[in-house]
């Protein structure tokens, strides 16, 4: 397993610093950590790709932090990015808050960003401006909750059982 | 009247020589979705040996086919596809629910997990395990024959008897949509 690179990061979290001044960041097992505001995501996430060398997106994901201990805000969005030439890697978090789950898509910098956002939409409902496809991934179409925010219930809103019955005389 | 038959010669129904013929040569449509497929392959397999009684031509053309196996956990997204297969599969078919997920949603009770496929499609055997052994399945297949031999028509009229039907009827009118939303019935 690879190492993340520790004395590479220091240096380019210094230069992130010099190109994004307001940015929290903190460090966790000598995993990178940065918090960026949702508005600035995109330009960050650019700057990350273009100059900061992190050519590959390993993930997007999402946390629904309703009712969790001290939390301030609904939605925690999480990109795991990795420099395949210099060994880093990041994590850019930033948070959202209804009503406003607009944050600007990914796909224009990493093509793998696609699929990725359409899940983080199927099962939050966060909204990828400039998505080509944002579509529902896993659930039918026609599903209309986002089941994996935390006031969904478990067992769902009947969906699963919402069909037509094939019995012996009708099939 | 005393009839002198030749040897070799059997006499009987129309319908057991008909339920005789299917019963040793069900077709079975692999339906499988999750673990449970796993035995259901080593059933068909040379070590437990399907062919024994006459179900080892699997085939995953439901037209060709007369009894399903659903093996595995059914999601809402593939209950229609299933359902569409089994209505693509010809009369007289059967139908046999391999496993806890199959019948019941097993330990997936959640959102997407249909909690029984018996709920939406007819169900002739009911296969307990997670997932069940091969002489399970079996077991299931064997007692399927009993039945196709005990109550099989050359016309299929078993498929229309009235305590079937009721059977059937309680089962449609499980109350399974107790709060829905209102939105979602459009």
């Amino acid at each position: 397993m690879c190492r993340p690179n520790r004395m590479m990061q220091a240096a380019t979290l210094e230069k992130l610093n010099a190109a994004f001044p307001q940015l929290a960041h903190s460090e966790f097992r000598g995993q990178a950590r940065v918090v960026v505001a949702a508005e600035s995501l995109g330009a960050l996430l650019a700057w990350l790709k273009r100059e900061g060398g992190f050519d590959l997106l390993v993930d997007i994901t999402c946390v629904d932090y309703l009712n969790y201990r001290d939390a301030t805000d609904r939605f925690g969005l999480v990109y795991l990015l990795a420099g395949t030439a210099t060994n880093e890697r990041l994590t850019v978090r930033t948070f959202l808050n209804e009503p406003n789950l607009t944050v600007s898509s990914a796909v224009p910098l990493w093509a793998g960003a696609n699929w990725m956002e359409r899940e983080v939409f199927d099962m939050f409902g966060v909204i990828f401006a400039g998505h080509p496809d944002l579509r529902r991934i896993l659930m039918p179409d026609e599903f209309e909750a986002y089941p994996l925010r935390k006031d969904y219930p478990l067992q769902g809103r009947g969906e699963r059982h919402n069909f037509p019955v094939l019995s012996r005389d009708r099939s | 009247m005393a009839l002198e038959l030749p040897e070799n010669v059997v006499v009987s129904k129309l319908d057991a020589l008909a339920s005789w013929c299917r019963k040793n040569s069900l077709w079975p449509m692999p339906f499988a979705t999750a673990c449970c497929g796993i035995e259901l392959m080593a059933t068909g397999a040379s070590r437990h040996d399907l062919a024994r009684f006459g179900a080892e031509v699997f085939r995953f053309s439901p037209r060709q086919c007369d009894l399903m196996i659903v093996a595995g956990r059914v999601v809402m997204k593939m209950l229609p596809v299933l359902q569409r297969i089994w209505q693509q599969m010809n009369e007289p078919k059967w139908c046999i629910s391999m496993g806890a997920c199959a019948s019941t949603g097993g330990v997936f009770d959640t959102y997407a997990v249909v909690q029984g496929i018996d709920r939406f499609i007819p169900v002739d055997m009911y296969v307990p395990g997670c997932p069940p052994r091969p002489e399970q399945l079996i077991q299931a297949i064997i007692d399927l024959q009993d039945k196709i031999q005990a109550e099989g028509t050359i016309n299929g009229d078993e498929f229309n008897l009235p305590s079937r039907q009721r059977r059937k009827r309680a089962l449609i009118e499980l109350p399974v949509l107790p709060n829905l939303p209102p939105t979602f019935h459009r």
